[in-house]
C-alpha cells in the first residue's frame, strides 16, 4: 500500500480534520476501495479516531470497504425510472450478474449498485455502465448490454 | 484573463466583448447537458466542428457546447443563430445536410423541425414549440445562450452585473430589504422566506458567518439543480456572493453530490474563472468585500440534503441531522450563523438584485412569487425540464406544457415534492401551483420533482417505493424514522405481496402520526406524506389488494399472472424466444401457453408481443384460465385463393 | 450564570437556572421523565425520543424532546398527555421488536400499556441509545467502540486491536446497557477478533 500516495492526497486537503470526507473520496477514486492501512494513516495524521472513520466510510454509499469490480453497473431506481419499470430491469441484471444491489462478484467483474436519479430521466427505465448511459432499456435487452462488457 | 478591480473595468471588459460579438455571427449551439450526453451530444458537437471545418466555415460559424436547453424528451437538441431554428433528436448522420442546408442556403430542414402531434403543425423556432411557449424561462433561458465553459460568455449577456449594482451601488442592508420585498422562497423544499433566513443571520451578534450552497439534490427524478450548476454556473456564485454580502459572511461552501461529475467539473472551473477575473477573492470589484468558496462533495447520503445533516457532513462527520431547537441561521456550521440555501433560490438573487423585488413579484400567487423550476418526468410525453410562475395549474404543466400521456393512456396522479410529498389525483388537476396551495392538498412543492403517472401505476407500491427509499436513506439516530419507517415498509410490502390484514391501514396511519410528530428531522416528518395522500385519494386501491389480494393497475409482481389469450395470440414465436425461463410452450402455428409454475412474472413476453396481436393479457385477483385443449392451439393459417 | 428562570411543569411552578434542559428543570423538582438515551455525562443524543413532552402555548401546543430544549421564561410543559403517552407507547413497541425482555423497557411497557410483542421480532436486540459508543467517545475519549452504516442497518461495532488493549480494564460502559447486546457484542468480537497472543 502506497503510503506516498495517500500522504499526497491528504497533503492536498491541507490535512484537515472538516476534509476528512474529501480524503475518503479521494482515496476511494484512487483505489477503487479504501483499504485498513489507508484508514489508519488517516487516522493518524488528521488526528480523528479510527472508529468515526470507520462509521463514516460504511455510512456513506461512495465508500467501499472492499474491491470494487471492473466494471460498475449502476441501475436508476428513481421515481420516473421506477414507473417505468425499474424493478424489473433490476431483476433482469441481477439474474444475469449473478449478484445484488451492493455486491460485487466473486471474478471482481461487475459491482451492482442502484442509484437514485442519474438525471436523464427522458431515456428512463436507464442503466449506466462504467459511465456509459444506455437508455430505454428492456428485460428482453439487458443481457444483450452487458454482453458488450468483459 | 484580466483581472477586473473596478466597475467600469467590468464595463470596459464587457463592452469589449461585446464589440467583438457580432448577433448576426451565425452560432450552432448543441445541448450538452447531462441528457443529451448520454444521447450523443459530445459525438455530435465534434461532427459539426469537422464539418464546418470541410464546408471552409469554420471561421465564420461558431459552434457551442450549452447548458440543458430543458426538452431532453426530444434530444439531442441544436438551436441555430441567429433565427433561433431548433432542431430536435440530431445524429451525427444529420449535421453536413444542417450544415449545408440552414447555414450555408439558410434554409429548413423540415424533418427535424418539432411538429405538434395534435394538429401537425410545425414550429421551427424554439420559442413557438408547444413546450417551450408556456414557459417563462427567467433562469433556464440564459442556459441556451452560453458555452457553460466560459466566463466571457455570462459577462457578454450580463452576467456579475447584479454583483456589480450590489457591491458598489447598493449597501448590505438594502440588499436584504430587497430580497425580503422579493417574498423569495426557498426552492429546496422547505419554501422558508429566504429574506428572513438572511436577516436571522445578518443581525446575529457571533463575527463570523457562513453561506452554503445546497447541491445535494437528492430527490429521485429530480434534476433541476443538475441543469442549473452545470449550463450556468456562474450564476449561482453570483448569488452566493451577493447572500454573503448581505449578511456580512466572508466564506461559502458549496456542498454538490459526487454523484453529478459534470456539475462538480463545471462549478470548480467557474471559480478558478471567478478569482481570476476578481469576482473571488479580496476587495471585490473594489468594494472592500473579501469573499471565497470551498467546494465539498457528498458522499451518497439523501439525508445530507437536510440543513444539520449537511452542515455536520461539511465539519467532516456523518451526515447526521441534529435535533436543534435554535435555528441553523442562528447558530448552524461549527456553531455559527449560517444562511444555508437551495441552488435554485440563489440563482434567483441575481435577477432580483438587477430587476427589482416588484418585477418578481409581479408574477405568482399572493404568497408563492416568482417562477419554479421542475423536472416533469415519468408516464408524460414530453419529459424535461420547464420553468413556470408560480400559480399556473397543475393541468396546464402536464398537457399543455408536457404534452399530456403517451401511448393513450389515461392520467391517474401526479407527484410532487419527491420523498416528502404527496400524490395528487385527476380532480386536483385544477390546483394552481404554490407553496401553500400544494401544501393543502396533501403535498408539497418540494424541490420540484413532479412525476406524472398514469393507469398502469400501483399507487400502493408508489408508497412502498417511497419509504423504501427513505428507510435505506434514514441516518438511523431516532426511532419514529428509523424502526417506524422500518415497519411500514415492511406492512406496504406485505400488501403489496399479497399478505395485508385489515388491521394494517390503522397501523400504517398510527406509525405515520408517530413518525410526523416524533421524529427528529424533516426527513422522518415528512415521510407519511405520500402513504398518507395515497390512503386519502387512493385507499379503494389499499383495499382492493388487502381483501381482494388485488391489484387493480395490474402492477404488483406477486398478484399478477400473465396469460395468453388464445384469440389473439398468433403463435409468432417471439414471446417463446424471449421468455429468459423457458415458460412458454408452444410452436410453429401452434397456440403459445404460459406455463403458471414456471413463470416468473418479468413481463418480457408482454413488452415484446407485437402491438398488432397484443396477445398477452395481465390478470389479478382471479383464476388465470386453463389452457385451451390441445387440437383448439394448432392454427390453420387460410390459404390466399389465387385469382 | 444562576440566572434564574421560572416554568410550569405538570402544573408545578419551577425555577431552574438558565441554560438547563426541561429534562434537568423537570428532575430537579422531583418530576420524572422517561429516558432512554440520556446520560448526565453525556451530550444528549435527542435519539429515543421518549422524553417528548408537550408545550402549551395556549391556542396552539407544540410537541419537544426535553432533553435538548432549553428551558425559557414562562413555559408551560405538560409531560403526561393522551398524546404524549401515545407517542412513547409507540416508541416503546418499535423498541421492544427488538429488546422485548430487556427490564427497563418491560417497565415502562407497563406504565404506558405498550405491547412488547406487537411487532415481528428482530434479530438484534440492540435499541440503539448510542450509550456505550457516546461513553467511551466523551467520557472515556477512547472511541473502542463505534457505529457503523446507517438507518437499519446500524449496528455498534468494536475495534479489536484496541478493545484487547483497553477493554479488559475499563468496561465502564458494560452497566449502561439497557438490554445487555453491549456485552454479548464484546463476548463475540474478544472470541472471534482480538489478535491472538496478546
Amino acid at each position: 500500500m502506497c503510503t506516498e500516495t495517500i500522504d499526497k492526497i491528504i497533503d492536498h486537503h491541507h490535512g484537515e480534520a472538516s476534509r476528512l470526507n474529501q480524503v475518503l473520496l479521494d482515496i476511494q477514486k484512487e483505489f477503487n476501495w479504501l483499504p485498513q492501512p489507508a484508514l489508519l494513516r488517516i487516522s493518524e495524521r488528521l488526528e480523528v479516531p479510527l472508529a468515526l472513520i470507520q462509521h463514516i466510510a460504511t455510512f456513506y454509499k461512495a465508500f467501499s470497504l472492499v474491491p470494487k469490480g471492473r466494471h460498475r453497473v449502476h441501475v436508476c431506481v428513481g421515481t420516473a425510472c421506477h414507473v417505468r419499470g425499474a424493478p424489473r430491469i433490476l431483476d433482469a441484471v441481477s439474474e444475469q450478474t449473478g449478484i445484488g444491489p451492493g455486491e460485487t462478484d466473486l471474478e471482481l467483474k461487475y459491482s451492482l449498485e442502484t442509484v437514485s436519479c442519474l438525471g436523464c430521466c427522458a431515456l428512463g427505465p436507464v442503466v449506466e455502465i462504467d459511465g456509459k448511459t444506455h437508455g430505454k432499456v428492456t428485460t428482453a435487452t439487458t443481457a444483450d448490454i452487458l454482453e458488450q462488457y468483459d | 484573463m484580466p483581472l477586473l478591480k473596478t466597475p467600469a473595468e467590468l464595463e470596459t471588459f464587457r463592452s469589449e466583448l461585446a464589440a467583438r460579438r457580432d448577433p448576426e455571427t451565425p452560432c450552432i449551439s448543441i445541448c450538452a447537458g447531462t441528457g443529451c450526453l448520454a444521447y450523443g451530444a459530445a459525438e455530435l458537437i465534434t461532427a459539426f466542428r469537422e464539418e464546418l471545418k470541410k464546408q471552409g466555415l469554420d471561421a465564420e460559424v461558431d459552434t457551442r457546447g450549452t447548458g440543458c436547453h430543458g426538452f431532453c424528451e426530444r434530444g439531442p437538441v441544436v438551436v441555430i443563430h441567429p433565427g433561433e431554428t431548433c432542431y430536435l433528436g440530431v445524429k451525427t448522420d444529420d449535421v453536413p445536410e444542417i450544415v449545408s442546408t440552414t447555414i450555408g442556403e439558410k434554409k429548413i430542414v423540415d424533418r427535424l423541425v418539432y411538429q405538434d402531434p395534435a394538429t401537425g403543425e410545425s414550429a421551427v423556432r424554439e420559442e413557438e414549440i408547444g413546450f417551450y411557449k408556456h414557459q417563462q424561462r427567467h433562469l433556464l433561458a440564459n442556459n441556451t445562450r452560453i458555452d457553460s465553459k466560459s466566463i466571457d460568455d455570462y459577462i457578454a449577456i450580463g452576467g456579475y452585473s447584479a454583483l456589480c449594482k450590489a457591491l458598489t451601488g447598493m449597501s448590505d442592508v438594502e440588499v436584504l430589504e430587497e430580497v425580503k420585498k422579493a417574498n423569495l422562497r426557498g426552492r429546496g423544499g422547505g419554501g422558508f422566506p429566504a429574506g428572513r433566513k438572511w436577516e436571522g443571520s445578518r443581525n446575529a451578534p457571533e463575527k463570523t458567518k457562513y453561506v452554503i450552497i445546497n447541491a445535494d439534490e437528492g430527490d429521485p427524478g429530480a434534476f433541476m439543480d443538475r441543469t442549473l450548476l452545470e449550463g450556468n454556473p456562474h450564476s449561482i456564485l453570483e448569488g452566493l456572493i451577493i447572500g454573503g454580502y448581505a449578511i456580512g459572511a466572508n466564506q461559502g461552501y458549496i456542498y454538490v453530490r459526487q454523484e453529478y461529475p459534470l456539475a462538480v467539473a463545471n462549478f470548480n472551473r467557474a471559480l478558478e474563472q471567478a478569482e481570476e477575473f476578481g469576482f473571488l477573492g479580496e476587495n471585490i470589484l473594489g468594494s472592500g468585500f473579501d469573499f471565497t468558496v470551498d467546494v465539498h462533495k457528498g458522499a451518497g447520503a439523501f439525508v445530507c440534503g437536510e440543513s444539520t445533516a449537511l452542515m455536520t457532513a461539511l465539519e467532516g462527520r456523518v451526515g447526521e441531522p441534529r435535533p436543534k431547537y435554535v435555528r441553523s441561521n442562528i447558530k448552524g456550521l461549527y456553531n455559527r450563523p449560517t444562511v444555508l440555501n437551495n441552488v435554485e433560490t440563489w440563482a434567483n438573487v441575481p435577477l432580483i438584485i438587477n430587476n427589482g423585488a416588484d418585477w418578481f413579484t409581479s408574477f405568482g400567487t399572493e404568497g408563492s412569487k416568482g417562477t419554479k423550476i421542475f423536472s416533469l418526468v415519468g408516464k408524460i410525453a414530453n419529459t424535461g425540464l420547464v420553468e413556470v410562475p408560480m400559480g399556473i395549474t397543475l393541468r396546464d404543466i402536464i398537457f399543455k406544457i408536457g404534452g399530456g400521456i403517451p401511448d393513450g393512456k389515461q392520467f391517474k396522479a401526479v407527484q410532487t415534492g419527491g420523498p416528502s410529498g404527496g400524490c395528487l389525483p385527476e380532480n386536483m388537476l385544477d390546483l394552481e401551483v404554490g407553496f401553500d396551495e400544494l401544501t393543502e392538498a396533501g403535498s408539497m412543492m418540494g424541490s420540484g420533482g413532479m412525476i406524472v403517472m398514469d393507469e398502469d401505476t400501483c399507487m400502493v407500491d408508489v408508497a412502498r417505493y417511497f419509504i423504501h427509499f427513505l428507510t435505506d436513506e434514514s441516518c438511523g439516530k431516532c426511532v419514529p424514522c428509523r424502526e417506524g419507517l422500518r415497519q411500514i415498509d415492511r406492512i406496504l410490502t406485505d400488501i403489496t405481496e399479497g399478505r395485508g390484514t385489515e388491521a394494517d391501514i390503522a397501523t400504517l396511519e398510527e406509525l405515520s402520526e408517530l413518525a410526523m410528530e416524533a421524529s427528529l428531522c424533516a426527513l422522518g416528518k415528512s415521510a407519511p406524506n405520500p402513504l398518507l395522500s395515497t390512503l386519502q385519494y387512493f385507499r379503494e386501491e389499499y383495499e382492493a389488494h388487502i381483501r381482494d389480494k388485488r391489484c387493480p393497475a395490474l402492477s404488483c409482481k406477486e398478484l399478477i399472472s400473465f396469460h395468453i389469450d388464445p384469440a389473439k395470440c398468433q403463435a409468432c414465436l417471439i414471446c417463446m424466444r424471449k421468455c429468459p425461463v423457458d415458460a412458454i410452450d408452444g410452436g410453429k402455428n401452434r397456440i403459445h401457453v404460459i406455463l403458471q409454475d414456471k413463470c416468473t412474472n418479468c413481463g418480457t413476453c408482454f413488452d415484446v408481443c407485437p402491438k398488432k396481436f397484443s396477445a398477452v393479457v395481465k390478470l389479478s385477483g382471479e383464476p388465470v384460465p386453463e389452457p385451451i385443449p390441445e387440437e383448439e392451439r394448432v392454427i390453420v393459417r387460410k390459404k390466399k385463393k389465387k385469382p | 450564570m444562576s440566572e434564574k428562570v421560572t416554568l410550569q411543569i405538570d402544573g408545578k411552578t419551577v425555577e431552574a437556572e438558565a441554560g438547563m434542559t426541561v429534562l434537568e428543570a423537570a428532575r430537579a423538582a422531583g418530576i420524572d421523565i422517561p429516558t432512554l438515551c440520556h446520560h448526565e455525562k453525556l451530550e444528549p443524543l435527542g435519539g429515543c425520543r421518549l422524553c417528548m413532552v408537550e408545550l402549551d402555548y395556549g391556542d396552539w401546543q407544540r410537541h419537544v424532546v426535553s432533553c435538548v430544549f432549553t428551558v425559557e421564561e414562562g413555559l408551560v410543559v405538560n409531560t403526561r398527555t393522551e398524546k404524549v403517552d401515545r407517542m412513547r407507547k409507540g416508541i416503546l413497541e418499535l423498541l421492544m421488536a427488538h429488546a422485548p425482555d430487556a427490564p427497563q423497557l418491560d417497565a415502562l411497557a407497563t406504565e404506558y400499556g405498550a405491547n412488547p410483542r406487537r411487532f415481528p421480532q428482530d434479530a438484534s436486540f440492540c435499541i440503539h441509545c448510542g450509550l456505550c459508543v457516546r461513553y467511551c467517545a466523551e467520557v472515556k475519549r477512547k472511541h473502542v467502540v463505534g457505529f457503523i452504516d446507517r438507518g437499519i442497518r446500524k449496528e455498534i461495532s468494536f475495534i479489536p486491536e484496541i478493545a484487547a488493549k483497553e477493554c479488559n480494564d475499563c468496561k465502564e460502559c458494560f452497566p449502561l446497557c439497557p438490554t445487555s447486546y453491549l456485552q454479548a457484542a464484546f463476548v463475540l468480537v474478544e472470541s472471534l477478533a482480538f489478535p491472538r497472543g496478546e
